[in-house]
């Protein structure tokens, strides 16, 4: 054996022995699946080697497998017989998209990304990913690779995508945190927030792609553990969908050289962090976004040359994880002396785990090689021949011809045990606030403390240092209205320029609803992205959902029971509505324990919902900033006294115990009716009721618009009895809309909402005042909308 | 005769496809040609009329905004370059196109550094002190450009670089000025309007407002805005409350270019 390779002893090791290797290595493997190695080799008769190992413990991390969601879980709650649930994935996700059967889903959950059809020449790729462990240490470097991974997860999909639009979802502790509050060894929310929005902006400007869609939360409890959720679109030629290994292909890698940096990436983003992570730099990736824009150059030319058969990127694990999936079903062989390497110096295993940036795998038939290395050639980008792809069913790995690493293929992708673990939940019990009608009549001070609590605050500052025009296609921007300020609910573009068919990307996520209920949380971001689609002309019937879990440590039952409510609620509500996902990621133990005092924490358990719709026809999205005075604004849908969770009990200091549940049925209808009126041209301005509920909402649309509006809260239908002006005006019931309508279309608007609880509300002035009547008509809000606009754009200025 | 265009490509470049589209718009056959092809010989500049530098990154703008992709084509492209300005062809460089432009010294091409390919101006940091994407009116000047030949008074167009504050010393503003060379300033949408324009309005602190210069001769030209960003009416902001015509205000600029090839080299 090369003195370049050690063994790992581990045929006689005991059980502290095995979980000391674990441990050491950064491994991540637990008791149970280092005892399942330890078998395998011993049937061998031999140790493995620290490929073998670090092959293995890369292809069975959480990061790569989702082993979480393919347990078995024994999930119970209180008073309840407990439920075998086996395998989240299968049983919530999967099955949803299943049990849909959209006939326009032409790859869901086996490719790099999901791929649903555009038009009749290209279908769409959409994959959202988090690079949340990386970001907390390094943010810069952490989010721009995040960037970089999820728009080679485009290029990785089919015979590769052309990317065309990113979305960026941040969640960061509060930006006021005081610093001798903050966590040990973790860095300021705000420098968080700066280096992760500036490392996004670097790469994601460079690839000349633009950033149209997002949004930015704070809760402290993301101080320690911040999550960065990357998401890119691509455009695929239709008969560019498809991919194959043959035995004989050439493995060839494309891109930037290998170096140390990103080992143990895979394994490192399995673990919880805690106050000496920031320590551990070389497991963050370093990002040079010109190298993989190069690589987009060359390989969608080679693509449409036809010169290979199958493609991935080198993300998590590197070669290891690229080359192994590639070559799952055939076999494989590679040298690992040929890889180009960044400098001297790295042993076998490093060279095949790094995670080095900007690396992809092909596979070519070898009468195209030549060809695909003119094409490199021109497009200076380095493209080597790495070894081929064999019928041996075999993972064989050479250094300087001896062999370092010979794996069954069956064994390193079939061999991992299942999990078994144990979920529970138990409803919590909040203070609950009462309305505060008996205290006060004026709430025009809670509107703009609400419009500069950061997660509703104007998020100008950052939008406008990603480009969102590049490429030509942005035609809904991220920043509508009349002075281009206002809060867009979604982002369309037009993929081809000239054609007027559409892709619309919308997200929804609600993490503070999972402090009553991870249940509620899911179904109300699932139901806030579908409100974003519909809200600028989309429908239900074309959209397609992701999802993104960000949870705490699934192996401690609490945390599980959440994960599985959220789980069925993705189920329940994806299924009523007809929205099939169609990829997903997940990113667990986002944890933090001090060393010191053992304090542990958990990120609230938060779901992002991303969706995707594609719209026949430009020329009837609508946008939320009101158009012209006297309009009438209606409220569309039932308000409920649903504060538990929301922004307005955050500001007085209470959680509060009812959150806005998801009635589908209703939701469905009132969806789909108020599309069709949209779709029909008798809707001006339509924006989502979410975060602040209707006072937010009727806000942003006024000073967006540059209208005053007057309202009166007597005409907001309810599902039941509410007496407390607060409750109506900042309740976030789901399924509600605000629209500006007309007065020519309010009988025709009218008819066409016809059982749809609808009310008209007041309408747009011409003069600045925003006035709000409560239910006894006195004057409950009296502001203008400059003071609002100034309240909403201040906090996030620079 | 339909006219060539060039456009010009190279590791960071990003805009070439909608610039592409612009010209194809326009009534112009394009190119995408990776400079490497030019210096390889594979592709000629003399069989174009247009060359275009799109906008971008090039080479990552490492060092600083172009400079990198200047030199290159300083040192590899000069006699071809040389030999296509003085066929009286045309030279467009939008944003990255621009301080390509502007560091290789074929913009402002006053006091005959054209030539000698020397800069005398240049493309400095956003006073601002960041990247910035937003949309800017400009005014159009009377100038020699060609590609601005009988265009709207007033533009509507996005801007969106950290690096595109034009400043030059004092005498080659006034030369700029007294040799009409300065085609768009920024300004804040209203008509009359002759004092320094403000933040945001001009978005990058540039020198008297200037977002977009050409040489001497009208027919190299060289802008900050993106007129390949706004062809039809869909790329507004703000398309959904105001009436606009179908085709949009940058779109005139490529046609300017096809009109003039055509009339010139027929």
């Amino acid at each position: 054996m090369s003195t370049k390779v050690n063994e790992f002893q581990i045929l006689n090791a005991d059980d502290d022995e095995l979980m000391r290797i674990s441990r050491k290595g950064t491994l991540s493997l637990n008791l149970d699946e280092m005892h399942a190695i330890q078998k395998h080799f011993a049937s061998l008769k031999r140790n493995p080697t620290d490929v073998e190992l670090e092959t293995i413990a890369q292809t069975w991390s959480e990061h790569c497998v989702h082993k979480t969601f393919k347990s078995l879980i024994l999930y119970s709650e209180e008073g309840k017989e407990t439920e075998e649930i086996d395998g989240l994935f299968p049983t919530y996700i999967q099955r949803a998209t299943e049990v849909i059967n959209k006939p326009w889903c032409v790859s869901v959950f086996s490719d790099n990304a999901g791929i649903i059809e555009f038009d009749e020449n290209y279908n769409l790729v959409f994959k959202v990913e988090t690079h949340n462990h990386p970001s907390a240490i390094e943010p810069y470097g952490g989010a721009g690779t995040g960037i970089g991974g999820v728009i080679r997860d485009s290029l990785g999909t089919g015979l590769g995508a052309k990317p065309i639009l990113n979305t960026d979802v941040f969640c960061f502790g509060l930006p006021d945190t005081p610093y001798d509050k903050l966590p040990k060894g973790t860095l300021h929310p705000k420098r968080v927030f700066k280096g992760v929005v500036a490392g996004v902006r670097d790469y994601g400007n460079r690839m000349g792609i633009p950033t149209a869609n997002g949004a930015i939360l704070f809760d402290a409890r993301y101080t320690a553990n911040p999550l960065v959720f990357c998401g890119n679109v691509g455009l695929i030629p239709r008969n560019r969908c498809d991919k194959s290994v043959e035995p004989g292909d050439l493995i060839v890698a494309i891109g930037g050289r290998t170096g140390r940096d990103g080992i143990h990436g895979a394994t490192f983003s399995s673990a919880e962090l805690d106050d000496t992570s920031e320590n551990l730099g070389s497991v963050v990736q370093i990002g040079n976004p010109i190298m993989e824009k190069k690589i987009v150059d060359a390989l969608l030319k080679a693509r449409d040359h036809n010169l290979f058969r199958s493609i991935t990127d080198c993300g998590a694990g590197g070669f290891s994880s690229a080359v192994g999936e590639m070559g799952e079903d055939t076999g494989a062989e590679v040298h690992l002396e040929r890889v180009p390497l960044k400098y001297e110096g790295l042993a076998p295993w490093e060279i095949w785990l790094s995670e080095a940036q900007e690396r992809m795998v092909i596979a070519v038939p070898p009468e195209n090689l030549d060809k695909l290395m003119e094409i490199c050639d021109a497009e200076m980008v380095e493209a080597t021949v790495l070894g081929s792809f064999t019928d041996s069913h075999r993972l064989q790995v050479f250094y300087d011809g001896e062999i370092v690493a010979d794996l069954d293929m069956k064994f390193l992708h079939k061999g991992l045990p299942q999990h078994i673990k144990k979920a529970t939940w138990q409803p919590p019990q909040h203070k609950d606030m009462q309305s505060r009608d008996k205290i006060t009549e004026d709430y025009t001070d809670d509107l703009c403390q609400l419009l500069s609590s950061p997660n509703i605050a104007s998020k100008e500052s950052v939008i406008r240092q990603y480009d969102h025009e590049v490429q030509g296609g942005v035609v809904v921007k991220p920043l509508v209205g009349v002075n281009n300020d206002g809060p867009s609910d979604a982002c369309i573009a037009t993929p081809i320029i000239g054609s007027e068919k559409a892709v619309i990307v919308a997200n929804g996520i609600n993490p503070k609803y999972s402090d009553v209920d991870a249940y509620i949380s899911a179904a109300s971001a699932i139901d806030e992205a579908l409100r974003n689609v519909i809200a600028v002309g989309g429908t239900l019937e074309k959209t397609a959902l992701l999802d993104n879990f960000c949870w705490g440590n699934p192996d401690k039952p609490d945390r599980l029971g959440a994960l599985v409510r959220s789980a069925k609620a993705c189920y329940d509500i994806a299924t009523a509505y007809g929205t099939p996902y169609i990829s997903g990621k997940d990113s667990l133990y986002n944890e933090y324990r001090d060393t010191t005092t053992g304090e542990q924490r958990a990120i609230p358990s938060t779901l992002l919902i991303s969706a995707i719709c594609v719209m026949p026809d430009i020329s009837k999205a609508i946008t939320m900033d009101v158009k012209s005075r006297d309009n009438l604004i209606y409220v569309v849908g039932n308000t409920y006294a649903e504060l538990g969770g929301s922004h307005y009990f955050d500001i007085h200091g209470y959680i509060g115990n009812i959150a806005p549940i998801v009635r589908t049925s209703d939701g469905k209808l009132t969806m789909e009716t108020l599309s069709s009126a949209i779709n029909h041209g008798l809707v001006r301005s339509c924006h989502d009721c979410s975060e602040g509920g209707i006072a937010v909402a009727a806000a942003e649309m006024a000073f967006a618009g540059g209208f005053g509006m007057t309202l009166n809260l007597s005409n907001v239908p309810t599902g039941e009895d509410i007496t407390g002006d607060d409750f109506l005006l900042f309740s976030e019931s789901n399924s509600r809309f605000l629209v500006e309508i007309e007065p020519k279309n309010q009988t025709t608007y009218e008819e066409h909402m016809e059982g749809i609880p609808i009310g008209c509300i007041g309408k747009v002035t011409d003069s600045p005042e925003f006035i709000v009547y409560g239910l006894t008509q006195n004057c409950v809000v009296n502001s203008s909308i400059e003071t609002l606009k100034t309240a909403w754009q201040t906090p996030l200025h620079s | 005769m339909r006219p060539k265009a060039l456009i010009l490509r190279t590791a960071g470049t990003n805009c070439d496809m909608e610039t592409d589209v612009a010209f194809q718009l326009a009534g112009a056959d394009t190119d995408l040609v990776h400079i490497q092809n030019i210096i390889s010989g594979n592709k000629c500049l003399s069989n174009y009329q247009i060359l275009a530098i799109p906008g971008g990154f090039s080479y990552g703008d490492d060092i600083s905004a172009g400079i990198l992709l200047a030199v290159e084509m300083k040192h590899k492209l000069r006699d071809a370059i040389h030999q296509f300005v003085s066929d009286n062809k045309l030279v467009i460089g939008i944003c990255n196109g621009f301080q390509v432009l502007i560091r290789m010294g074929l913009l402002p091409g006053i006091n005959g550094e054209k030539s000698e390919l020397s800069q005398s101006a240049t493309l400095a940091m956003n006073t601002s002190a960041k990247f910035e994407c937003r949309w800017v009116e400009l005014n159009t000047q009377q100038s020699a450009c060609i590609f601005t030949k009988g265009i709207k008074s007033q533009l509507y167009l996005p801007v969106a670089h950290a690096e595109g504050r034009f400043t030059a010393p004092e005498n080659v503003l006034a030369e700029l000025e007294s040799n009409k060379q300065v085609v768009f300033r920024y300004n804040n949408g209203k008509k009359y309007h002759s004092n320094r324009t403000e933040y945001p309005f001009n978005p990058n602190g540039s020198d008297a407002d200037i977002a977009g210069i050409c040489d001497n001769t009208g027919r190299i030209f060289g802008l900050m805005p993106h007129p390949e960003r706004f062809l039809t009416k869909y790329n507004h902001p703000r398309w959904t409350r105001e009436d606009l015509p179908n085709e949009g205000d940058g779109l005139a600029i490529f046609k300017n270019a096809v009109d003039y090839v055509k009339a010139t080299f027929s």
